[in-house]
């Protein structure tokens, strides 16, 4: 029993992230159907920014997230700019070569700066774990779970309550005629990356300092951020915040009852079964962002 | 590229031994030349059904398991009391294995993952791919895992009378890949100029069409599936009998990037195509790694392939192809016999 509730505190606290993660790309898609691969470099450039902060220049560990944030979300709006707005209406295979193209770079760009050694860092929370009852959490992710679910408000927030988000569901729902509406598509697709850039960047950061930093940790994030995307239908942002709970579940259950050597297999395995039983995703009931 | 060229060039290839005596050169081509046999089998799927595999690898990587696992022999404890053991067979036949295993794999992969299309295509077989690898990395009894299958029997001693030295042996070697991979190519373009391939190509370019005058689409995808999963099958086997080392590393998701850049570079859709895009990409690497190191070459791969598919989006072939026939319709007027024969240039002369 406690051993079931301290999966389940873990689960909760990663499912957190997953969401993040799964929220950023599955906005890219809906909207401006791009498949990102470099959604995992995002992720990773979160951390590192992290490290290179708080570790090496010394800035306060709450700051430096906020940067790695900020950080992403500007390299976000440059890869729009520069790798995707010559290619609007090409097809989606295109793209995801072009997303490919850009995480290779990308993720090899990182192991040049930073070398493959694994590097980790330290959080200014105490040692002393957060006890609740039965089941013990320690307050480093305590905080990563209270800011992720912060920015997945805030992240809804922009999309339902501003006038922001209000172009980004209309171009969502029919660019052409959204566009006709007055909407610029340009600046909608840019924030657009830029948001769900900055999103994984922010999981990133706020993962970093709980594993370890190292060039290729991308790889797998962005191939589970797809596991939760499909879980949840894509482009559906309520589906991509249930998914990464979801999975995370399903990761952590699987890895204390079934093997912790196929950990990783568990969300692929639920990938394929979701897309036999139900393509459309676990929670699509109709195509619509929000 | 007409068949005399096509000939023509692999005759080149097949004198090459004669003039070069470069061991390092050879052990080039042959790693070129598995890929390309990946590239090739790729191409079916990508280019001919439009469908975009990023899991090849698990094709090729089943292969070259399959490949190393029965040349070496195995054994796999099914219940407490019965252990299903495999004696060692020889290298050609595990490689008859690993194509027909490969091939299976891609029937059922297949079978499963063409009820969906698009970006959750691609995502399932991603996902396969990794299902594998995790699989090959974990069921340690079986792969050995992380610590690889060593010694596994290299293919070359299996004909009598050549095993004298090592530049012998690349010879070889060199000489089996070579012949597979024209092998290959003969069965690709035979099944492309079969219904089989009609069928792909009227798909790909209008699915919904394509049922209507009653292609069953399912069907002709998963044959192109199988077909593609056992030439990939054909290659990993190569591997595992040249390299003589498998690792889970020959599932990296890096691997099916490069058949996907060798495929997308040469022409997507075209027989030449993987062929030139594998010698390209093939040999790149060697010209670059005097110069820089693997991360600097790597981000030159992926450089590369967003400029492909901005500047050059059909592949080098048809870009050719195109610039060929416009040449010669100027000189007499081929092109429009061909047209009135109902023969699309790009097409029958990829």
């Amino acid at each position: 029993m406690e051993q079931l509730l301290q999966h389940l505190v873990n689960a909760i606290i990663l499912g957190s992230t997953y969401a993040l993660l799964g929220i950023g790309l599955t906005f890219i898609f809906g909207i401006m159907r791009v498949v990102n691969f470099a959604h995992g470099e995002l992720y990773t450039f979160g951390a590192y920014m992290v490290y290179l902060f708080s570790v090496i220049l010394g800035v306060n560990f709450l700051l430096a997230i906020a940067i790695a944030i900020v950080l992403g979300v500007l390299l976000g709006a440059a890869i729009e700019y520069t790798l995707l707005r010559k290619l609007r209406g090409a097809d989606v295979d295109t793209t995801m070569l072009v997303m490919i193209g850009a995480w290779i770079i990308m993720q090899n760009g990182e192991q040049l700066i930073w070398s493959g050694v694994a590097k980790s860092i330290p959080t200014p929370f105490p040692e002393e774990p957060l006890s609740l009852g039965l089941v013990s959490v320690a307050w480093s992710r305590v905080f990563v779970f209270v800011v992720a679910i912060a920015l997945i408000i805030l992240a809804q927030t922009i999309i339902q309550r501003t006038r922001l988000g209000k172009a980004m569901r209309a171009t969502f729902q029919d660019r052409d005629t959204a566009a006709l509406m007055g909407i610029n598509i340009n600046v909608i697709y840019l924030a657009t990356f830029a948001l769900g850039s900055g999103l994984a960047s922010a999981a990133g950061a706020l993962l970093g300092p709980i594993f370890i930093v190292m060039p290729t940790m991308g790889n797998l994030a962005v191939l589970k951020a797809f596991a939760i995307v499909i879980l949840g239908g894509l482009g559906n942002m309520k589906g991509a915040a249930i998914g990464g709970f979801v999975l995370a579940l399903v990761e952590e259950f699987g890895a204390g009852y079934v093997s912790s050597g196929y950990r990783d297999a568990m969300g692929f395995l639920l990938i394929i079964l979701v897309l036999m039983v139900k393509p459309t995703g676990l929670f699509a009931r109709s195509e619509r962002i929000g | 590229m007409t068949t005399t060229m096509q000939w023509l060039f692999v005759a080149a290839l097949a004198g090459l031994p004669l003039v070069m005596h470069d061991q390092y050169f050879f052990h080039v081509l042959i790693m070129m030349g598995i890929f390309t046999i990946g590239a090739m089998s790729l191409n079916l799927l990508l280019g001919y059904t439009g469908q975009l595999s990023l899991g090849h690898v698990a094709f090729f990587g089943i292969g070259a398991y399959t490949s190393a696992l029965v040349s070496l022999g195995f054994d796999i404890q099914i219940t407490e009391t019965y252990t299903f053991v495999l004696a060692p067979k020889p290298a050609w036949f595990s490689l008859i294995c690993s194509v027909t295993l490969a091939g299976l794999c891609g029937w059922f992969i297949g079978k499963l993952s063409f009820r969906v299309r698009g970006a959750y295509f691609v995502i399932v077989t991603i996902s396969f791919a990794e299902v594998v690898r995790l699989v090959a990395l974990n069921w340690v009894d079986l792969t050995e895992g992380p610590m690889a299958l060593n010694n596994i029997p290299p293919l070359a001693t299996a004909l009598p009378g050549f095993d004298s030295g090592p530049l012998q042996r690349k010879i070889v070697n060199y000489y089996i890949v070579l012949g597979v991979a024209v092998f290959s190519f003969l069965v690709i373009k035979r099944i492309i100029q079969s219904r089989l391939g009609r069928a792909m190509v009227a798909l790909r370019e209008n699915e919904a069409l394509a049922k209507s005058v009653g292609i069953d689409v399912t069907r002709y995808l998963v044959l192109a599936a199988i077909a593609s999963a056992a030439i990939a099958g054909a290659a990993g086997g190569l591997y595992a009998h040249y390299v003589r080392i498998v690792d889970p590393d020959v599932f990296l998701f890096i691997y099916t990037v490069t058949m996907v850049i060798m495929v997308v570079s040469g022409g997507k859709g075209t027989l030449a195509g993987p062929v030139v895009g594998g010698v390209i990409f093939g040999l790149l690497p060697e010209f670059l790694r005097g110069h820089t190191v693997p991360e600097v070459q790597w981000m030159i791969y992926g450089a590369l392939m967003i400029l492909i598919v901005y500047f050059l989006p059909q592949g080098i072939v048809p870009a050719v192809n195109k610039w060929w026939t416009a040449y010669r319709s100027k000189r007499d007027q081929v092109v429009a016999t061909n047209v009135s024969l109902g023969r699309n240039p790009q097409e029958q002369e990829g």
